[in-house]
């Protein structure tokens, strides 16, 4: 199954190669990992998504809560909570395929951050999966570029990872 | 500047000075010039030159094994460093507690493919508990009291330290951090009570109960804890290579080895408990094969360990403690103290089975008029050396033979690499050992390829008079690889003869060192109490057995099997 692991570490060289070389070891899966600095400058925030049996997602949490350079792991998986992705997409916008382009980014809420003779530049936000339906959406044709984020986790309402 | 300001390098010794470090093993070169030059003009600290770093780092790792202190090594940038990480990564395997402290090239030159520059942190970062990289030297005083700090707390482990030259040159004042926090390492020591009562009442309810004792009671320093109440409450107990010495062997509830290479009584109690109290230990393949032939035989399974990630690794565990092993064992015999019936009823109709087991008697073999056994060999060792010898091991056939044929009563006396199962460890692993124990008899028992593989120690051991008795087992075979060849690989045995072996004997005259060759049965015992002599007393002695080359260790649960699944010497 799918989980999002959120953790927070020291923001220190080292650390995210510490986290991925855990990963790579182990034989563990990596979807995607984004890390970055929080509002406390000595700690980062990595979000990474994961699939395993219950037991390696077990092994996985415990492996990284013994490195030394992470202070606290969260599985997202186990509460609620919500994911976000950014992608943004450069699709052709020629006269074939522009009015389709502009509405296939309206149906999906991304809004169009550059504009050419022959291409829009897209942004769109949300689950990973929804990012996914967009793409399986427009012509495979038009997609002349993408680069996406790696989906980043939060807890809902009360479930908080501080330290 | 101040006058109280001392050098980067001043500082790292002043460092060791505070941990009360008696002993680092070394090895010199241009980044740790500065280091070397401090370690000159100080006395509180041995420095042991060794040839090879790797041995440096598994002499450190010994001293560490053989006295639970934490073991120092010394080592260049480089070259240095990548011969020190089989030292590293042997010690990481076993969870040996100990700080490397690495040269690196100057900060300026970080990254610019400098003489004698490798990226060290990155090389080690797999097989170390933790690694640093000291960029400042206002950090290093704190940097080397963390890596202490981690290396003997909670799960022990190598932590290297890797410093660039220009900072050892640069000048700082000293100030040594009394204490230290990490805000995202607390190791956990007390284990959960609740856990613990239901652990006991399972034993104590138990039809067929049955502990499995590993290297964390070793390491934990909780042998006695141990052996308290495993003889109060009755049970039968087994250990792992890494375990032995933990429950005294000589003892009759002790069932001897299991795993691999176990004895046949203990492999089938493994299989056929009711109730499994796994203390310190792993599961991992060489001890427990194959995981779901183990469990087709239905068992609740305890598990105490310091690290939570090894509790339920392999084996679904269903009452895991998350402790310490000393203080979860103190806690159990606490609770114990305060039962009404504290043996088991059961016990007597187990130790029926177990009887029958060990009726079996797997370990027995023949003796030869001509050929010299190697079991033997170890046997006769343990009789002329009182069973209380330190022995170190190499990795092989004679390693298996020296944990079966020779009981340990005590902790920390069998010194030998588990879980990396490096060839090459058992001479600097005795190096270590004797200088942890001047007075001690160290006996290192080895074979002829792996004595190979760190033989240049034996200079070593010249300079700093060590009086270690080799007790190489020579069957002209890597015996352990031609063993398996024999029995799968259909008697190929494919570039496992050692030829062109040297005359161990002038070799080790060479060295300065005293020299036997043991052809015939009837001279091991005077041999052996000759090398052990007073006579010899302050002499190493390279004894060279000529032993029967086709040999193998029994019993045998071939790889991927089930415990139960073993062959025996007589099947064969
Ligand atoms: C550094 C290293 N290389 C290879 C091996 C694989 N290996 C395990 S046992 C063994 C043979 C050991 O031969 P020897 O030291 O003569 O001991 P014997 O088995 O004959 O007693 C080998 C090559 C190893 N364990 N370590
Ligand atoms: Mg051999």
């Amino acid at each position: 199954m799918r989980h999002i692991i959120s953790l927070l570490m020291e923001n220190e060289s080292g650390a995210l190669s510490r986290v991925s070389g855990l990963f790579s070891a182990r034989g563990y899966n990596i979807e995607s990992l984004t890390v970055a600095p929080t509002e406390d400058s000595t700690l980062s925030r990595m979000t990474i998504v994961t699939s395993g049996s219950d037991e390696i997602i077990e092994q996985i949490i415990k492996q990284l809560n013994k490195l030394i350079d992470v202070v606290k792991v969260l599985d997202l998986n186990d509460g609620r909570f919500i994911e976000r992705e950014l992608m943004i997409v450069k699709v052709k916008a020629n006269a074939q395929y522009r009015d389709e382009m502009k509405r296939m980014c309206d149906i999906f809420r991304g809004r169009i951050i550059d504009v050419s003779d022959s291409s829009f530049t897209i942004e769109i936000t949300g689950s990973s999966s929804k990012l996914d339906a967009y793409i399986e959406s427009i012509d495979k044709a038009a997609i002349l570029e993408t680069v996406r984020t790696g989906a980043s986790g939060i807890g809902r309402g009360d479930r908080i990872l501080k330290v | 500047m101040s006058s109280n300001h001392i050098s980067g390098a001043e500082i790292v010794i002043r460092c060791l000075h505070e941990e009360k470090v008696k002993f680092v093993f070394g090895y010199p070169g241009g980044a740790v010039l500065n280091i070397y030059d401090a370690v000159f003009q100080q006395n509180k600290f041995k420095h042991v030159l060794v040839r090879h770093e790797q041995a440096a780092v598994h002499a450190a790792d010994a001293y560490s094994r053989s006295t639970g202190k934490v073991g120092v090594a010394l080592v260049t940038s480089g070259p240095g460093a990548t011969n020190a990480v089989t030292g590293i990564a042997t010690a990481y395997m076993d969870s040996i507690p100990m700080v490397i402290i690495s040269g690196q090239v100057p900060t300026y030159a970080i990254g610019q493919d400098a003489f004698q520059e490798c990226d060290t942190v990155g090389i080690t970062r797999p097989c170390v508990k933790h690694n640093f990289l000291v960029k400042d030297i206002k950090d290093i005083a704190s940097t080397i009291k963390k890596a202490f700090y981690v290396a003997s707390s909670g799960r022990p482990g190598p932590v290297l330290v890797d410093i660039p030259k220009d900072i050892t040159a640069e000048k700082y004042e000293f100030s040594y951090p009394k204490s230290v926090h990490l805000r995202s390492y607390n190791p956990i020591v007390k284990g959960h009570s609740g856990q613990i009562k239901k652990a006991l009442s399972l034993l104590l309810n138990a039809k067929r109960p049955m502990i499995y004792s590993g290297g964390g009671v070793v390491l934990g320093d909780a042998a006695s804890q141990l052996t308290k109440f495993v003889r109060a409450i009755g049970s039968p107990i087994t250990s792992t290579l890494m375990g032995l010495g933990g429950f005294p062997a000589s003892d009759k509830q002790f069932l001897g080895m299991l795993g691999m290479h176990g004895t046949y009584e203990a492999n089938m109690a493994m299989q056929e408990c009711d109730v499994l109290l796994a203390v310190g230990a792993r599961f991992d393949d060489r001890v427990i094969g194959n995981p779901e032939h183990f469990l087709s035989k239905p068992k609740t399974i305890i598990h105490i360990d310091i690290d939570p990630s090894s509790i339920s690794k392999r084996v679904k565990i269903d009452i895991p403690i998350v402790g310490d092993v000393i203080s979860v064992l103190t806690e159990l015999n606490d609770l114990l103290s305060k039962e009404k019936t504290k043996q088991n009823p059961s016990l007597k109709h187990w130790f029926k089975d177990i009887d029958q087991w060990r009726s079996m008697n797997c370990l027995s073999f023949k003796n030869d008029k001509k050929l010299i056994k190697p079991q033997f060999v170890i046997q006769t060792l343990h009789k002329v050396t009182k069973g209380d010898a330190f022995i170190t091991s190499d990795v092989g056939q004679h390693q298996m033979w020296a944990a079966q044929y020779y009981p340990f009563d005590k902790p920390r006396r069998w010194i030998n690499s588990g879980g990396l199962g490096t060839m090459g460890v058992g001479l600097p692993y005795a190096m270590g050992t004797q200088l942890a124990h001047p007075d001690a008899k160290v006996a290192c028992v080895t074979g002829e390829a792996s004595i190979q593989m760190c033989i240049q120690e034996l200079s070593t051991c010249k300079q700093f008079h060590l009086p270690i008795k080799i007790i190489n087992l020579n069957n002209r075979y890597m015996g352990m690889v031609r063993q398996w060849q024999e029995f799968f690989y259909g008697n190929r045995y494919a570039e496992s003869y050692m030829e062109a072996l040297p005359d161990f004997v002038k070799l080790a005259e060479s060295y300065g060192h005293v020299g036997m060759k043991i052809e015939k049965p009837s001279d091991v015992e005077p041999a052996l109490k000759e090398a052990f002599s007073n006579k010899l007393k302050e002499r190493l002695v390279f004894m060279d057995f000529i032993t029967d080359q086709k040999e193998n260790v029994f019993p045998m649960v071939p790889n991927g099997k089930g415990l139960s699944e073993m062959i025996t010497a007589e099947d064969l």
